[in-house]
């Protein structure tokens, strides 16, 4: 009665849209093209369907189950399935990434690598014996002392500042008397930047744009940017520089290191260096250094992120160039150093540089280049259009040609015009371009001699000296040396992949013979490049990964420059460089040893740089993994106990939470060590390495889960105790640490320090840091689920304040909370029953706040998910469905389907129990499908596809039936997202309610699906053959062949799908309809498609052919396929070859008593002109083999394998492949000894090409069947003193 | 192209050979395939019991000897190899 009551209503509400929107087409029908908008949907071509989960399959009864299995045994093999032909759509070039610089996708943190410097190689001190080291060579003390000095030195900065402030502090303290004295005082910053600063800026524009300014350019050598230094008396802070652009820089770039930069009063421009030089011109007006101009001194060296070695960080005036390895110093070399705007050879900047040019010019950074050659590309792309464009571009009638008015006067400065970009001004008297030059490509580099790969102009900086033609006699040993890695490593970067194999190769085998020093000289300055790519740092680092293995102990000098290098890798984001990183460091620290590695890296263990500590603490545990942790011990005990600084203690305890976190259980042996050297942290005067200490510790216990409680004795009592009197961060780390101490726990002591603990939790619950609510949420979670915490004790402590805190709108704002809440929750109600929590939160439901309501639906699905819905009562029950559906109705949107998994969670848990509540859902259900949004209306498809089953046991099938009429009706539906659920609804009720007692009755159903088969819409189409695979294998009775027979039509088509399920479900179905209507007319179809001329197609009806033969008997289809073979016509031969291969591969032994008859047939195959008949043929005998091993049909293989093998000499790979494939088979089929006898006529013949060919067979034939040769080897004679027989197999007894 | 396909079956054989130390090319002489075929004959042998047991009734020894004099026997199988010059 209700039912048809609201069928009423819906009747009358869809015939209202009708009208509406019946009106509404008519306006809005024309409104848009279809030529120009595409007539199909445009989501065609698109993946957007997920796969339909398959819980219904469990629900079959034993009977269905049975003919499932037998049907889903009718499949094409896995290579037919993977690679079925595709069309041109293929989706080419989605998997591939563009190539893609590192430095783009790296944050402020990680680019700090570029700040380090790659260290001169140091002393090796195993290479020296006794004696004592050469005093131009770095040894660890001069390293040590060094570091200590930059400490000392950071230390007395500090100290200084803080004087100074105190004293700034004070005096603002006594002026406050006079407000504008101490408003100067406090503003640092002197009055005169202000004009200054404007006057930066418009250098800057003036600088942009001077290919449009000829004024200015006429006296170009003033240079403006000295102006501030002119003025003696400015003091400029940080900001002016930052805004003076220097061209060929981005000056963002500079703009975050200036911030960070901290003050260095000794880094006063020296002489000699080149950038100080340029920058600042006439050093003398710079203005003394007095200590109140607190960053004159450092600006202008702030040579950006782009440059590699920024040489503010160490004032070591006598260090090597590393950068440039042994090149010779040229001034301004060093790459960093060179900032073209502001030097003095301007002259040559401001024509557009060829890269001629720049060769010559050499050193320039690859940031410069790049936005010269964007300028330049700029300028190609507005350069005017010459008459013979125009007369190109326009059509030649219609359009006049205008005199150019009279007050028009053409710009003929000369001065620009030099210095202009060569662009084709024609007619220009003063300059004119040569016509070849308009074709010129700028950007195609020079060829590079000697068939050197394509130099990209950021390489030039490392790779210029290639292209300087030097003849090899006039060059040193070193220098020739030099060049040849060069060539190596420039092949190795940029060569194609065989130039790259060969170039790795030599590198690796000469490795030892170029020497450590030169290689690395080379490789490293190129691994610190900042346009560096992934897939070219990927290539370096295996460089040196080879090169190391080789060097072995020569790497030691060279240890700290490799680290510098390969430490930021340790901490990428992309997983696979933090494996390589690893690995390298790892290869590192085996050829090198554990004495050098400690000794390279113990003075970065309390480098003042935080980045530095936290790369060389990764390294570090790297280092442990590879050389064990005992042997580290010693060290990690002495450097955690440092008094020297805390820095060095922090490092030394975050190396073993490393070394937790990488290592995992297998720090097991070493924990109590490992415990015991970090304990004394937790009581630490720094709050830093109390922190880490505990988190170490959360780390070590992590790792050791679920065994080690007794290594953590000694630190249960200093956190328990800590957790009282600490707070904030640290506490937070505490609990961290007692949070994944306790799970070791006896169940006992687990309940006594769960309660100790909870206490501090509870207090934290209100917490307003997010940091320390997740936390908190995560030891709750960890002190919940231990067995000696009862469900009694959390009943009444934890859930009322928990409740409180945690479940509030907020939280479910966050994804990270709403996850941690989520699971704290499951867990607590695995431990108090799902009543208390469905409870608690069922009210919830109908929250105003739809995040909140989903995140109490998650909860509830999860809950019950885990637990069942046996706890809930009535009136819980009741709550619960009311909730649920009010959730469900109200939701706008919701991509993760978290209320429709919900929904159908909860209603399949409940079971029969829902019996009175689905008229109304079905209420809703229909109504849903009714509604506007497409949305909506496939979700209310998916719930019915969910719920079918619960129905089916509810016995509600006059509902389902009613249900499937409904869907029915909708399917004229136009989004392929929501009609790809109605297929699914409707599948998942045929599946419950059978075929006979369905509404509407098969037959009607059926017809309406077969159009629908033409949809290219993914989900569409999977469910679609999906039902209709399943009405042909259970009904198939009700639909009239002709039906059937267009639908293996539309079905043809669908063996090319993309997305494999469809494939499948596709194969299977035409088994079963051939199955269902006799294989006569769907072969006789099948055949005559074999002559089109879409290969595609003819694949496809190849792969039909053979699931028609395997499911319909072979003897049905055989004779038929092989009267086909007698069409003159390749196509067609090819195609039932290729359906004999398949077939032979579908019926396996079944094959055994077709070999015979086929036989003739393949003989003439083999034999044929066409190799691709040869290759068909040849798989179809490797399948017939491989399915007839061991059936005694040997005789009609060998004699096939005599037409097979003279084809072994192929060279076609496809041939080849197939040709080898069917030897492989025969081995199987008539043994090794067979085919070992027609090998040995070939293993020594006098041919090379011969024998190559014969060893390969012997070697595929060895690897099969080793030990089955033994007893076939020829007997060989002695030879003098060589024994070549085998007395052995002579014994007889 | 010649170069390089070269390079790739070379590197190919490489790593069979090191993964399959019987396998043979075309430069295989006499005396490199005959130690192989010892070699794999008396692994076989070892790697039979019933052969081994065999072997051990006709030479009226035990398993346990014949076992080891085979394995003694595959460190040199064929004696010692024949001078280069002489094969080239």
């Amino acid at each position: 009665m209700e039912v048809e009551a609201t069928d009423r209503e819906i009747a009358k509400v869809q015939e209202e849209r009708r009208k509406h929107e019946a009106e509404l087409a008519k306006v809005t029908s024309l409104s848009f093209d279809r030529d120009l908008y595409g007539a199909s949907n445009r989501f065609e071509g698109y993946e957007r369907s997920i796969a339909l989960n398959d819980e219904d399959d469990e629900t079959q009864d034993a009977a269905e189950r049975e003919v499932a299995k037998k049907l889903a045994s009718y499949t094409a093999p896995k290579s037919i399935m993977n690679e079925i032909p595709r069309g041109e759509v293929a989706d080419d070039g989605v998997g591939f990434k563009k190539p893609s610089r590192i430095i783009d996708r790296e944050d402020d943190y990680r680019r700090q690598r570029l700040n380090r410097i790659i260290s001169p190689e140091r002393n090796d001190a195993f290479a020296m014996g006794d004696a004592t080291p050469d005093e131009r060579v770095r040894t660890y003390a001069d390293v040590m002392k060094e570091e200590k000095l930059r400490r000392d030195r950071e230390e007395t900065l500090k100290a200084i500042a803080k004087k100074k402030e105190e004293e700034a502090e004070r005096r603002s303290h006594e002026e406050s008397l006079v407000p504008t004295k101490a408003q100067q005082a406090s503003v640092k910053a002197p009055p005169a930047p202000a004009p200054a600063a404007t006057a930066a800026p418009a250098a800057g524009t003036k600088r942009r744009n001077r290919w449009d300014q000829s004024k200015d350019e006429e006296e170009p050598k003033k240079p403006k940017t000295s102006s501030e230094w002119d003025g003696p008396d400015a003091t400029p802070g940080p900001s002016r520089w930052d805004a003076t652009p220097t061209p060929g820089r981005a000056s963002l770039d500079a703009t975050p290191m200036a911030a960070s930069r901290r003050n260095r009063w000794d880094e006063t421009p020296t002489p000699g260096r080149a950038s100080d030089a340029d920058a600042t011109p006439g050093a003398g007006s710079t203005p003394g250094a007095t200590p109140a101009g607190m960053t004159w001194d450092a600006t202008p060296k702030l040579a950006g992120m782009a440059t590699p070695t920024p040489k503010k960080q160490r004032s070591r005036w006598d260090e090597t160039p590393a950068t440039m390895g042994s090149a010779t110093p040229l001034p301004g070399a060093t790459p960093s150093m060179f900032t073209p705007g502001v030097t003095p050879i301007g002259g040559v900047e401001l024509a557009t540089p060829t890269p001629g040019q720049i060769a010559l010019r050499g050193p320039m950074t690859p940031e410069q280049y790049n936005m010269l050659r964007w300028e330049k590309d700029i300028e190609e792309r507005n350069r005017p259009l010459m008459d013979e464009e125009l007369e190109a571009m326009f059509p030649m009638e219609g359009y006049k040609i205008l005199e150019p008015p009279a007050s028009y006067v053409p710009i003929r400065t000369p001065a620009r015009k030099l210095l202009a970009t060569p662009t084709p001004m024609g007619g220009t008297p003063l300059y004119a371009i040569p016509e070849e030059d308009r074709t010129q490509q700028y950007d195609v580099p020079k060829e590079a001699a000697g068939g050197l790969p394509f130099l990209k102009p950021e390489d030039y900086q490392y790779f210029g000296a290639l292209l300087s033609e030097k003849e090899e006699e006039e060059m040193t040993a070193e220098e020739s040396k030099e060049r040849k890695i060069m060539k190596l490593l420039l092949k190795v970067k940029n060569g194609t992949p065989p130039q790259r194999k060969t170039s790795l190769r030599q590198l690796t085998d000469k490795a030892r013979e170029f020497g450590a020093g030169p290689l690395f000289n080379q490789i490293l300055p190129l691994l610190m490049s900042p346009t560096l790519e992934d897939q070219e740092r990927h290539l370096l680092v295996k460089v040196i990964d080879r090169v190391l293995y080789k060097l072995d102990e020569l790497v030691r000098p060279f240890v700290h420059k490799i680290l510098v290098v390969i430490e930021p890798l340790l901490i990428d984001e992309d997983y696979y460089a933090r494996v390589e990183g690893r690995e390298i460091i790892s290869n590192l620290s085996k050829a090198a040893g554990l004495a050098t590695m400690i000794a390279a890296m113990r003075p970065d263990i309390d480098n003042i740089d935080e980045y530095v500590r936290n790369t060389t603490a990764r390294a570090f545990s790297v280092v442990a993994s590879a050389l064990g942790i005992p042997a580290l011990l010693p060290f990690l005990k002495a450097v955690c106990q440092s008094k020297k600084s805390w820095q060095a203690r922090h490092t030394g305890i975050k190396i073993v939470q490393q070394i937790a976190i990488l290592m995992g259980c297998a720090v097991l042996p070493h924990l109590k060590s490992l415990v015991e050297i970090i304990e004394h942290g937790l009581n630490d005067e720094n709050q830093k390495v109390r922190t880490i200490t505990a988190l170490s510790l959360a780390a070590l216990a992590e790792a050791a889960a679920p065994y080690g409680i007794e290594s953590f004795d000694s630190v249960l009592k200093p956190l328990w105790k800590g957790i009282r009197s600490h707070r904030g961060k640290v506490l937070a780390a505490f609990l961290k640490a007692i949070g994944f101490i306790i799970p070791l726990m006896d169940a006992m002591y687990a309940s006594y320090y769960t309660k100790e603990v909870m206490v501090i939790l509870i207090r934290e619950f209100q917490s307003p840091d997010e940091e320390m609510k997740k936390i908190v949420l995560k030891v709750v979670k960890q002190c919940v689920s231990t067995e000696g915490v009862e469900a009694n004790y959390i009943r009444q402590e934890i859930l009322p304040e928990f409740f409180r805190n945690f479940w509030v709108r907020r939280m479910a704002l966050d994804r990270r909370n709403y996850r941690q809440l989520v699971d704290t929750t499951v867990e607590i109600a695995v431990k108090v029953g799902v009543a208390d929590i469905v409870g608690r939160v069922v009210e919830d439901l109908k929250d105003e706040s739809e995040p909140y309501r989903r995140m109490v639906m998650e909860t509830i699905e999860k809950v019950v998910a885990n637990l069942g819905a046996s706890d809930i009562d009535a009136r819980l029950e009741e709550l619960l469905i009311d909730g649920i559906l009010y959730a469900f109705q109200e939701q706008t949107s919701d991509d993760a389907n978290v209320m429709l998994n919900g929904f159908g969670t909860v209603v399949n848990a409940l079971g029969q129990r829902v019996k009175p509540y689905l008229p109304q859902i079905c209420g809703t259900i229909k109504w849903r499908l009714n509604n506007k949004s497409a949305k909506v209306r496939q979700q209310a498809a998916d719930l019915i596809s969910r719920i079918a089953v619960v129905m089916k046991q509810c016995h509600e099938e006059q509902l389902m039936g009613h249900l499937g009429v409904v869907l029915y009706e909708y399917l004229g539906e136009e989004y392929p997202e929501v009609l790809g659920s109605i297929l699914g609804a409707l599948k998942a009720i045929v599946n419950v309610i059978g075929m006979t007692k369905m509404t509407p009755p098969i037959k009607d159903l059926l017809p309406r699906l077969t159009p629908i088969l033409k949809n290219r819409h993914e989900k569409v189409q999977e469910n679609c053959i999906d039902l209709v695979g399943r009405i042909a294998d259970r009904g198939a009775e009700f639909v009239p062949a002709r039906e059937w027979m267009r639908i293996c039509f539309e079905l043809l088509e669908m063996l090319k799908a993309h997305k494999k399920g469809i494939r499948r479900a596709t194969v299977n179905t035409f088994g079963y309809i051939a199955k269902a209507i006799g294989p006569q007319d769907v072969l006789a179809t099948l055949l005559n498609n074999l002559k089109v001329q879409e290969r595609q197609n003819r694949v496809c009806t190849t792969v039909a052919i053979a699931i028609v033969a395997e499911t319909c008997s072979p003897f049905t289809v055989l004779p038929a396929l092989m009267n086909e073979y007698r069409v003159p016509e390749l196509n067609v031969q090819n195609g039932v070859l290729k359906s004999l291969s398949f077939l032979f591969e579908y019926i396996g032994e079944m094959g055994k008593d077709y070999i015979y008859a086929v036989t003739p047939l393949l003989e003439d195959a083999l034999m044929d002109r066409d190799l691709v008949h040869r290759q068909t043929a040849a798989s179809a005998v490797k399948h017939m083999a491989l399915g007839v091993a061991g059936l005694g049909c040997e005789d009609a293989l060998i004699h096939l394998l005599n037409f097979l093998w003279p084809n072994i000499f192929e060279t076609s790979p496809h041939v080849i492949n197939a040709v080898m494939e069917a030897i492989e088979g025969m081995r199987v089929a008539l043994g090794p000894t067979i085919l070992l006898n027609y090998c040995l006529q070939g293993l020594f013949h006098p041919a090379r090409k011969v024998r190559e060919v014969y060893w390969k067979i012997y070697n595929s034939l060895y690897i099969g069947a080793q030990d089955g040769l033994v007893a076939a080897y020829p007997v060989l004679e002695d030879e003098g003193e060589n024994i070549y027989s085998r007395p052995e197999l002579k014994m007889f007894i | 192209m010649q170069a390089s396909d070269r390079f790739n079956i070379n590197s190919q054989l490489e790593h069979l050979q090191a993964k399959y130390v019987g396998t043979g090319h075309a430069d295989v002489n006499r005396f490199e395939w005959a130690v192989n075929i010892q070699r794999d004959s008396y692994a076989s042998y070892i790697g039979h019991a019933p052969l081994l047991s065999f072997f051990a009734v006709a030479e009226n020894e035990s398993i346990g000897r014949v076992r080891y004099t085979f394995m003694q026997k595959m460190l040199l199988p064929c004696g010692k190899p024949p001078d280069r010059d002489q094969e080239d």
